[in-house]
């Protein structure tokens, strides 16, 4: 390697360059994932933003069959989740673990047949949904092929990040990963379960949102958190506030998350105790998620001027200032008095961006910033566009979020209401419609200002930099 | 870790997943297996069940659910949408299609609040052909458009004309309702769950 076009200096030291080498081992699968991560982001954006103009405009594009509402909208979800939070995390995943355990990443080939496998899987099935091969239940839409073809890439995943973990050289073992390795022990487990063939009616039902929640706790959740847990205190320089909140937070995570998905069931057929202890593990989140807040608040206070400069950090906090918040609405939400209103309105869509999207897509473009120098040598060009980036997707997931909740809200009082027509709901959220695609017009643009950046960075262009736009971080980590 | 060794962390991880597993999943689908169809229910037609990988096609579920709440808890029963849903309703459903999502309403017992096998191929043709301010989609290639004759030719062939209203239909055309539209109607006339149960 030539030192000159290495701004990421090897140094004398042991540790630094033990670390530059699992970098650099880690590198090139790393990128796979976060390149092809960023192609379904914008694949998925597009969906979601043509999926909101459809309320806007229901006659537009009319005749295209796959392009109607109830194709695109799975298409959007499955493109994002599957596609774009998944391989991003996965990548962010295997860099954390390499880094953390201080050794170079284990069976990389792995890692090649698992983005390979996935992306297989994500067009199969997304091409599945647009053409009317769609299995009926909500967030596993994908055809049994592209469901199998993701199971066996995340279990080569899981495999390889398992197999990197026993072979680390350090002692402690830091939170972020317990947070990974249980995710990756956790995702497969589920994904399989719930996309076997033996249910049908209310248990399939049950087993349906079972998934649909526990993909959020056990895949989404943990692999955002596990970057805040570690994003946070590298960039702030300072190490973690308390151990055993970390631990706490932890592990009433583990046992309360598990329990929530049957909230989204809540006024159905079923049996009234099983929504009722729905509801009692979605109010004792506030445990998990009140330690995690305080922790990583404590961690950032006095520091905040650092958002200033370190795009990561600004990202990173936005995130996990959002998980609090979304946390606590769901929560609320959960309640039998509230979700009586918000249930089967707009105000769920809005809960679950700001959760997917404020939440774990920032955290993961924070991620990202901070990684891709690490992994491409080359600095991140044009540090005014990161600014744009910023403010339009923020500016953009909150008036999503805003206009949703209102909307909603709006929505599900009219729809309550019997002295109503039923179609007063369906105009009341009009406005709040319109608003939600002009914020998914920002937040495309925001992606696509991103998706320029991250081009330059894989291709190493633009202005040359020596020194990265902000400040090196302390080692806290690892102090 | 600390406080733990690696093995019983992985203990915990597998237990805390395999608890919510059970509770949500595995218990209630026990005692949910003991339930019988309710009594009147019947299995769907071919017809029916073709209607019904239709309606999952078009992903019909994204804006209406299949379940009726209770009194005290929505409007449902205020609206006149059918007693609250019961297990025993959805014996014969899979892949369930409760659904989550009120943008248009529920759907359960839509065979018995509107009958009219006509009002349910223009709607689909055009939402806006029958209610103004909908933002339900069209689903124009369930049908076809075919030069116009006098309607006794076009039902001497066997073919289902669709009285869609003037102006939204091309001029000079009549619209036609394939068998995919047919089979979708008659799956929309069968959900009628308005017999009593215990
Ligand atoms: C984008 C959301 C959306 C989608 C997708 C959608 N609908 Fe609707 N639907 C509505 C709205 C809003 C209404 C209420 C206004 C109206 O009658 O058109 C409605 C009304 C209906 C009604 C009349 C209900 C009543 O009580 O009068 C039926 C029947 C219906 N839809 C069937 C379907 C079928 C079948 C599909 C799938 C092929 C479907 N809908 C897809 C939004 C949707």
């Amino acid at each position: 390697m030539n030192p000159e076009s290495n701004p990421l200096k090897i140094d004398e030291s042991p540790e630094l360059s033990a670390r530059v080498l699992s970098d650099i081992s880690v590198s090139r699968p790393v990128l796979a994932f976060f390149a092809f991560a960023v192609a379904w982001l914008l694949i998925g954006t597009v969906f979601g933003l043509t999926a909101s103009l459809k309320f806007n405009f229901p006659d537009w594009l009319g005749s295209f069959p796959a392009l109607t509402f109830g194709r695109v909208r799975p298409a959007h979800l499955n493109a994002i989740m599957y596609g774009w939070v998944s391989l991003a995390s996965a990548g962010c995943a295997i860099w954390l673990t390499v880094r953390l355990c201080q050794v170079e990443v284990r069976w990389r080939k792995l890692l090649y047949a698992s983005v390979l496998l996935w992306n297989l899987g994500l067009l199969y099935g997304t091409i599945s949904i647009l053409t009317g091969n769609n299995q009926g239940l909500e967030w596993l839409e994908f055809p049994r092929g592209a469901a199998i073809l993701i199971a066996v890439a995340f279990v080569c995943l899981s495999l390889s990040i398992l197999r990197t973990f026993h072979a680390r050289q350090v002692k402690h073992i830091y939170v972020s990963l317990w947070y990974i390795m249980a995710s990756v022990v956790w995702f497969p487990l589920l994904y399989v379960i719930a996309n076997l063939p033996f249910y049908s009616g209310v248990t399939q039902a049950a087993v349906n949102w079972w998934f649909a929640h526990n993909a959020i706790t056990v895949w989404f959740t943990p692999i955002g958190l596990a970057a805040a847990y570690y994003f946070i205190p590298k960039v702030v320089g300072r190490p973690i506030y308390s151990y055993y909140l970390s631990l706490l937070g932890f592990w009433s995570f583990a046992l309360f998350y598990n329990w929530n998905g049957i909230h989204h069931l809540v006024g159905g057929p079923l049996p009234t105790w099983l929504i009722s202890v729905s509801i009692v593990a979605s109010v004792l989140m506030f445990i998990p998620v009140i330690t995690v807040a305080i922790n990583h608040h404590l961690t950032t206070v006095g520091h905040f001027d650092k958002l200033r400069y370190s795009p990561t950090l600004r990202f990173v906090v936005f995130g996990a200032m959002c998980y609090t918040a979304v946390s606590f609405q769901g929560s609320i939400e959960a309640l039998r008095s509230f979700s009586e209103i918000s249930h089967f309105t707009h105000y769920t869509i809005g809960h679950a961006h700001l959760g997917m999207y404020a939440f774990v897509t920032m955290i993961l473009f924070g991620a990202i910033y901070y990684t891709m120098p690490r992994l491409t040598k080359w600095e991140w060009p044009y540090p005014v566009l990161i600014k744009y980036h910023f403010w339009l997707v923020a500016l953009g997931i909150g008036l999503y979020v805003g206009s949703m909740t209102i909307g909603g809200i709006l929505q599900g009082l009219y729809m309550n209401d019997a002295s109503r027509p039923f179609i007063s709901s369906v105009e009341v959220t009009q406005p709040y419609l319109l608003a939600r695609s002009l914020a998914g017009v920002l937040i495309l643009i925001g992606h696509l200002i991103f998706i320029y950046l991250f081009s330059l960075m894989i291709l190493r262009r633009g202005p040359e930099r020596k020194a990265p736009p902000w400040q090196e971080e302390a080692e806290v980590i690892f102090p | 870790m600390m406080f733990i060794r690696l093995s019983t962390f992985f203990l915990g991880v597998l237990a805390t997943f395999f608890l919510g597993w059970a509770g949500l999943t595995l218990i209630p689908g026990i005692q949910i297996r003991e339930i019988k169809p309710s009594s009147e229910l019947k299995p769907y037609t071919d017809e029916q069940f073709s209607g019904r990988a239709i309606y999952i096609r078009e992903g019909c579920i994204y804006c209406h659910s299949q379940q009726t709440r209770p009194e005290g808890f929505g409007a449902d029963q205020l609206r006149n949408w059918g007693r609250p849903s019961v297990p025993g309703d959805y014996v014969y459903d899979k892949p369930h299609l409760l659904g989550t999502m009120r943008t248009g309403p529920d759907l359960f017992n839509i065979g018995a609040r509107q009958p009219s096998e006509d009002w349910h191929l223009i709607h689909l043709y055009n939402p806006r052909a029958l209610s103004p301010g909908s933002l339900m989609p069209p689903y124009p290639w369930l049908f076809k458009e075919e030069d116009e004759f006098s309607k006794e030719v076009h039902a001497a062939m066997g073919k289902k004309v669709v009285p869609v209203p003037k102006g939204f239909a091309p001029e000079g055309k009549v619209i036609i309702a394939t068998q995919e539209a047919l089979d979708l109607v008659a799956y929309l006339l069968s959900l009628n769950h308005t017999y009593p149960v215990e």
